[in-house]
């Protein structure tokens, strides 16, 4: 039987997905990536779908449940290597996967959940420190 | 052999010195675009090609093929005399001027027939009237055609995708936004984004001239087709009034990051890529 | 008017003819030279609507054909089965309307994909979606 294999990098769970997904598949994948999730402890999913030419709305929702059920286990879900023609028509049929992060390729998928992990562990909220405040606080 | 067909065969001459003498003495006459010469020579293969269509096919069937060669000399005549600057209406006298020779010389051919010349006469009419449709059809297939040409080349030229910095793309878009041009205009940006790997683009519209609530969702589409691709999309140029008609036409891009000028978006996605733009210290 | 080209007749009875589906409508599309991203609007419609008849209406019959239309060329796809029909059809074309467990923009997504479409449903009998989608629609 054809199975998707999911790699363990670090803390994070990494799916390939380079065949064409008819839905028991998908549905396999969805089970057997919650499972690894939970077993594995991870804190992180990066599914690649550079190599998939059709996103429909099954797909779709499969890879919404996948991202709240990680979610649920503490583990934040990123899809990278969206092809622009699957975007484009995921836009027009109205599926624009909320809550789900994205990002152009494994890499910097990387870098966002590790990133995320990183502003999940430190719990000091230090706000934007992009417009730093020069001196003159409390004195006023 | 109906009898229009034997009288065009039989009196081919006289029906074109008619002809001839017809548009010679009319005031319409362009002898600026086109000599008397050539003018001779384009309507005596006309005539021609009548007649020979004629020989084999009844005048009743000007669809059929038989007819093909008479629409095919009509069409470059109704195209060339586009090209030498005769308005639509000029070609179409042309054609309809010969429907008066004709006719002429059926009155004649004809006299005291007069059962037989009503009939021919409708004949002739719808005959003569199917040749100008087929200028008037050329002459707007011409146009047609040059207008195809020229969106293309529109939406080809009108949206080039700009590196502006490492990982940032600008896409300065000028003229109207219709689902066809943001079609091109996402492809583009998606594509580069891709091949650029860039994380940030900037859609600047100060050359948009209006935003109604289709071009608005046009926009916000573009905007999460990026945010799909893994990237960032902010939207710049918005000047005062589409601020205003956006807000009065209730649209709702709270959700997309929007910035007055390219100069701030640029700025905001400094920001975002935690780069800094210093003036340089001249002494140590 | 429309004329055909070529049509290719598949049978839709288990999940993965959906797969032999969508590379057939693909060989089609690549051979009227439609644009990338027109042949994956067109193949996420024809999955849609290849889907829908496997749940609903318990498999089918999909054609595929070529079609031409003065200057333009397409690819008109109609997807007929026997199932129950529908039976509000109007209602199955608004966004958010679903009676399976879907996300509920099978029908309304699947129109905004593609250039022409129309569904004919019968209770009881079936139901015929046509969609044409043009090389440069």
């Amino acid at each position: 039987m054809e199975r998707i294999p999911i790699l363990k990098m670090g803390h994070f769970l990494l799916v390939t997905i380079q065949v064409d997904l008819y839905d028991r598949l998908a549905m396999d994948l969805e089970a057997n990536l919650i499972r690894e999730v939970n077993r594995t402890g991870a804190k992180g999913v990066l599914i690649d779908i550079s190599a998939v030419e059709i996103v429909d709305s099954f797909m779709g929702r499969i890879i919404g449940n996948i991202a709240s059920m990680s979610k649920l286990l503490d583990a934040q879900t990123v899809v990278v290597g969206m092809q622009p023609a699957v975007a484009i028509t995921l836009v027009e049929l109205g599926l624009e996967l909320p809550g789900v992060h994205t990002a152009l390729n494994v890499e910097r998928g990387m870098e966002l959940l590790q990133g995320m992990i990183i502003s999940d562990d430190i719990i000091i909220d230090d706000d934007d420190d992009t417009f730093p405040e020069k001196g003159f606080d409390k004195d006023q | 052999m109906n009898a229009t067909a034997r009288i065009v065969k039989d009196k081919k001459s006289e029906i074109f010195e008619l002809w001839m003498k017809n548009q010679l003495n009319d005031d319409g006459l362009r002898e600026d675009l086109m000599n008397n010469e050539d003018l001779r020579i384009q309507s005596e293969e006309l005539l021609d090609s009548l007649a020979i269509a004629l020989n084999t096919t009844d005048i009743t069937d000007y669809d059929s093929p038989g007819f093909d060669t008479v629409n095919e000399i009509l069409a470059g005549i109704s195209g060339s005399r586009a090209m030498h600057g005769y308005s639509p209406r000029e070609t179409g006298l042309y054609v309809l001027s010969l429907k008066r020779a004709l006719l002429d010389i059926l009155q004649i051919e004809l006299a005291g027939q007069t059962d037989l010349l009503y009939q021919e006469t409708l004949k002739v009419n719808n005959l003569v009237d199917s040749f100008s449709i087929t200028t008037f059809e050329t002459f707007i297939k011409g146009r047609e055609e040059v207008i195809l040409r020229q969106t293309d080349e529109i939406a080809e030229i009108s949206t080039p995708v700009i590196r502006v910095w490492d990982g940032i793309l600008a896409l300065p878009i000028i003229g109207t936004l219709d689902s066809s041009r943001t079609q091109v205009v996402m492809e583009n940006l998606l594509q580069e984004i891709v091949a650029t790997g860039s994380s940030i683009a900037i859609l600047d519209i100060s050359g948009v001239p209006a935003v109604d609530s289709l071009v608005a969702q046009h926009l916000i589409k573009a905007v999460s087709a990026t945010r799909l691709m893994g990237a960032e999309c902010i939207i710049s140029g918005i000047r005062p009034e589409i601020a205003q008609t956006i807000v009065h036409l209730g649209i709702d891009l709270s959700n997309i990051v929007t910035k007055a000028t390219l100069a701030s978006a640029l700025k905001f996605a400094f920001n975002t890529m935690r780069l800094e733009v210093r003036r340089k210290t001249v002494n140590a | 008017m429309i004329l055909s080209l070529k049509k290719d007749l598949i049978k839709i009875n288990r999940e993965q003819d959906v797969v032999l589906l969508r590379n057939r409508t693909k060989e089609f599309a690549v051979k009227i030279k439609m644009g990338l991203v027109n042949q994956t609007k067109l193949i996420t419609a024809a999955s849609e609507l290849v889907r829908n008849m496997l749940r609903y209406g318990g498999g089918g019959e999909v054609s595929v054909e070529a079609v031409t239309k003065g200057r333009d060329n397409g690819i008109r796809m109609i997807f007929k089965d026997s199932g129950p029909g529908i039976a509000d059809v109007n209602k199955a074309m608004m966004d958010g309307y679903s009676t399976g467990k879907s996300l509920g923009l099978g029908l309304p997504g699947t129109k905004r994909l593609v250039n022409e479409f129309d569904l004919k449903s019968e209770l009881g009998k079936g139901t015929t979606v046509t969609i044409i989608k043009w090389a440069n629609g």
